[in-house]
């Protein structure tokens, strides 16, 4: 009986060391290494791909999504839904993104996707609407979009809610809408969205897309406001 | 270029990534585990740990030293997270209740990384890097060793010495896991993922006002997280946080990186069992499901039946503009034939059938490859029992590589088929059944019977990917998931080491011209028989009410 108790505390102390040296290695050696690396090779991206516009001020990171509103008319008032500034291209819906309840010294965005099932009500209530506004908020005078021509990301949310990317359907469909609020012509800013979207990756990985974030800022740029 | 073709060229590139490291790096895992030599860091680290890497170990002794390693390991990091309130470095993250600090520490112990937590706003730097990021490369390496001794017990005759538990533990990380991830983290963060120890900061936005993000070492946890077949993320949205999987490029080295060690697992243990064309055929087993559940997944999610994704005109909810339909495919299905569960893409708002793709590609045992190491054994074990059904058509004794498959042996090998089952089902069963847990649901019908059903599949098979709806932060399933994801992880494990000291033990026995040729494609054909019948018989009743009721409604 005392060996075998004796025989457990050696064992569990050996244990206890192989995880204890384990740690430095693979919790401490392993993460430094990588993050010398990183910052030296690729600092940019190391930090989060920030944005900066060309006086130097950032605006974001160009891998997480923003969101495009005007002011709440009442900006006490928790339930107001903020509504899009249609002056600049949309995003997708974001209505899985939580906030922080715990460490709450932060207003941190929680990453998230709704979790709801192709049948689920909510969902296709969310759809129904999303897909209502893409098409009010985008038939401006002589164009009407018309239901079928709305795109499948404009109406649903992303995994993570931070997509920062839209399809170059749902780009081209807010062509005639941004050019009508900027007094700009339709060809010029189908031209900056043209300018603005990525193909595959060698020409098959991953999919078409146009990075939100930069097509505003070059808008701005374009029409200096 | 259309989506379908698109997504068809990624996955030929991925076969052909897959294909040309597999010989190289499975021969060099076969020297691993093999080799006498020992390199002088691994000396000083046995020197901590007062362990002699060279002494032989029987079956129970090499299981009494993962059951203490993975025993010490909860503890640590059970302790960890409720003293993080207490630690410096924790940028202000307060410490964490006790019942989800013991699913979290047998979460990753287990190599499952269920995560009933949201990465941004409960854990900190020192919990995520050195407690988390720890046992994402133990775990794993536990994993490879337990898979190498079962190896070990078929290729060695009259012993019972299954090689040293310190020595697999270590070699597997320092040797393999490390230069691997290292190569990997520069490689995501060359891409765009983040990888510095910035506090929480603001940063301006474009139409006024801040954001505020954690920094991290993601691209550092990413690498191990993918390739240890681990799948906790940085961040809740896990691999669709474009932080931690920022384009189309990293979505597949992520994929690569999940399935890499797995499948150059099987040419490894054809080595040391001295026949490669015995790996081959276990290749081709776990080839043909994976490449089968991935084409049907492509088909029901192009196709997207059910209402809201009709409406839509495209089932892109919970799936990222960068990846699409069939990046996010890809990955749904290399990360639950894996015991992997990181996520590009959110499983429960896949269409029904492509939620039950993802379903039973867990309850296969995740085998197709499987998790690093336990796909290897998972699969032999299902050979045993492969060859045993053959054995009763022709009358013979069944063996396998040279051993007898006797009553012994068969009963290790049950018990194991059954441990996983009887987790799933049961807890399954009584969650339902139970007043309060159904509250957890986030949507109704099938689909929240689903939530359930799914939180339990991949707790008892570690593997970590949720019908994330659910919220599983309660003390129930804090509690239940956290006992099916131990069990579910260390009794197969007994089994599969008994196993292996009883076959090692043995005298091989001489090949006739009545054995059954195992490294021929029709045993790989019947190896891919036995796993879908055993898998169907034991879930299709539960399968009904889930995924295929929702899938035959839409």
């Amino acid at each position: 009986m005392n060996t075998s108790v004796r025989n457990t505390g050696r064992l569990l102390t050996a244990a206890l060391r192989a995880l204890l040296v384990l740690t430095v290695v693979c919790g401490i050696l392993y993460p430094l290494t990588v993050t010398g690396a990183a910052q030296l090779l690729f600092p940019g991206r190391a930090n989060g791909s920030e944005v900066k516009t060309d006086d130097g001020k950032v605006v974001g990171s160009s891998l997480i999504g923003q969101s495009y509103l005007l002011p709440k008319k009442d900006p006490d008032d928790p339930d107001e839904v903020a509504e899009p500034d249609l002056r600049w291209f949309q995003p997708r819906p974001s209505n899985g993104l939580g906030t922080n309840s715990v460490n709450t010294q932060y207003s941190l965005i929680l990453s998230g996707a709704t979790n709801r099932s192709g049948d689920n009500e909510d969902l296709i209530q969310w759809v129904k609407d999303a897909k209502e506004a893409v098409v009010r908020d985008n038939s401006v005078p002589g164009h009407k979009v018309r239901p079928a021509d709305v795109p499948a990301d404009a109406v649903t949310s992303s995994g993570s809610g931070l997509d920062p990317h839209i399809s170059p359907e749902y780009a081209k469909l807010q062509i005639h809408r941004v050019a009508e609020r900027h007094n700009l012509g339709v060809e010029r800013v189908e031209k900056l969205v043209a300018d603005h979207t990525d193909d595959r990756i060698l020409g098959f990985i991953g999919e078409p897309r146009v990075n939100v974030l930069q097509l505003n800022i070059a808008l701005k740029k374009l029409t200096g406001v | 270029m259309s989506p379908v073709l698109a997504g068809v060229l990624q996955l030929l590139a991925l076969m052909a990534a897959l294909g040309l490291v597999y010989r190289p790096l499975g021969d060099y895992m076969a020297r691993v585990y093999s080799s006498d030599r020992h390199w002088r860091v691994e000396k000083w680290i046995y020197k901590a740990v007062g362990a002699n890497p060279d002494t032989g170990m029987r079956w129970p002794a090499y299981l009494r030293g993962v059951l203490a390693f993975s025993a010490i390991g909860v503890l640590f990091l059970y302790l960890l997270q409720r003293a993080q309130g207490s630690l410096p470095g924790s940028l202000g993250f307060q410490s964490i209740d006790p019942d989800q600090a013991f699913n979290t520490a047998a979460s990753f112990v287990a190599n499952t990384n269920w995560q009933s937590y949201y990465g941004e706003q409960a854990m900190g730097h020192v919990v995520q890097t050195g407690g988390l990021a720890v046992q994402n490369f133990v775990s794993a390496a536990v994993g490879i060793s337990v898979a190498v001794a079962l190896v070990r017990g078929f290729a060695r005759s009259r012993t019972g010495e299954l090689g040293n538990f310190w020595a697999d533990l270590v070699r597997g990380t320092v040797r393999i896991l490390i230069p691997i991830s290292v190569i990997a983290a520069v490689l995501l963060v060359a891409c765009g993922a983040i990888q510095n120890f910035a506090g929480i900061h603001g940063v301006g936005q474009f139409s006024g006002g801040v954001q505020e993000w954690n920094g991290g070492a993601v691209a550092s946890q990413e690498a191990i997280k993918e390739l240890g077949t681990n799948g906790g993320g940085y961040f809740n949205a896990n691999s669709a946080h474009p932080f931690e999987n920022p384009n189309g490029l990293s979505n597949l080295l992520e994929v690569f990186l999940i399935l890499v060690i797995p499948f150059s697992l099987t040419r490894t243990f054809g080595r040391m069992v001295g026949s490669v064309r015995q790996g081959y055929a276990i290749l081709t087993a776990m080839v043909t499901i994976w490449v089968g559940f991935t084409a049907l997944m492509m088909w029901t999610e192009f196709a997207h039946p059910g209402p809201a994704f009709q409406s839509a005109g495209g089932a892109m909810e919970g799936k990222e503009t960068r990846f699409g339909i069939a990046g996010s495919a890809i990955f749904a299905v290399a990360t639950t034939l894996t015991s992997t569960g990181a996520v590009n893409s959110f499983h429960s708002s896949y269409t029904g059938f492509g939620g039950g793709i993802t379903m039973l590609g867990m309850q296969l045992g995740e085998i197709a490859p499987g998790g690093v190491g336990s796909g290897l054994y998972g699969m032999l074990v299902m050979a045993v029992i492969a060859v045993f059904i053959a054995g009763l058509m022709v009358g013979r004794t069944p063996e396998y590589l040279g051993k007898k498959i006797g009553t012994r042996e068969i009963k290790f090998a049950a018990l194991y088929i059954l441990v996983t089952p009887a987790l799933v089902l049961c807890f399954t069963a009584a969650a339902m059944a139970l007043p309060t847990p159904g509250d957890s649901m986030t949507n109704s019908g099938a689909h929240g019977f689903s939530e359930i059903l799914y939180a339990y599949t991949s707790g008892a098979n570690n593997n970590g990917s949720a019908f994330a709806g659910l919220n599983a932060d309660t003390q129930w399933f804090n509690t239940t998931i956290g006992l099916a994801m131990l069990l579910g992880r260390f009794l197969p494990m007994v089994f599969v080491l008994a196993l292996a000291g009883s076959l090692a033990e043995q005298n091989p026995v001489p090949e006739t011209s009545g054995t059954l040729r195992t490294e021929k494609p029709l045993f790989s054909g019947l190896l891919v028989g036995t796993i879908l019948i055993i898998t169907g018989l034991t879930y299709f009743p539960a399968l009904a009410l889930g995924p295929l009721a929702e899938g035959l409604a839409s």
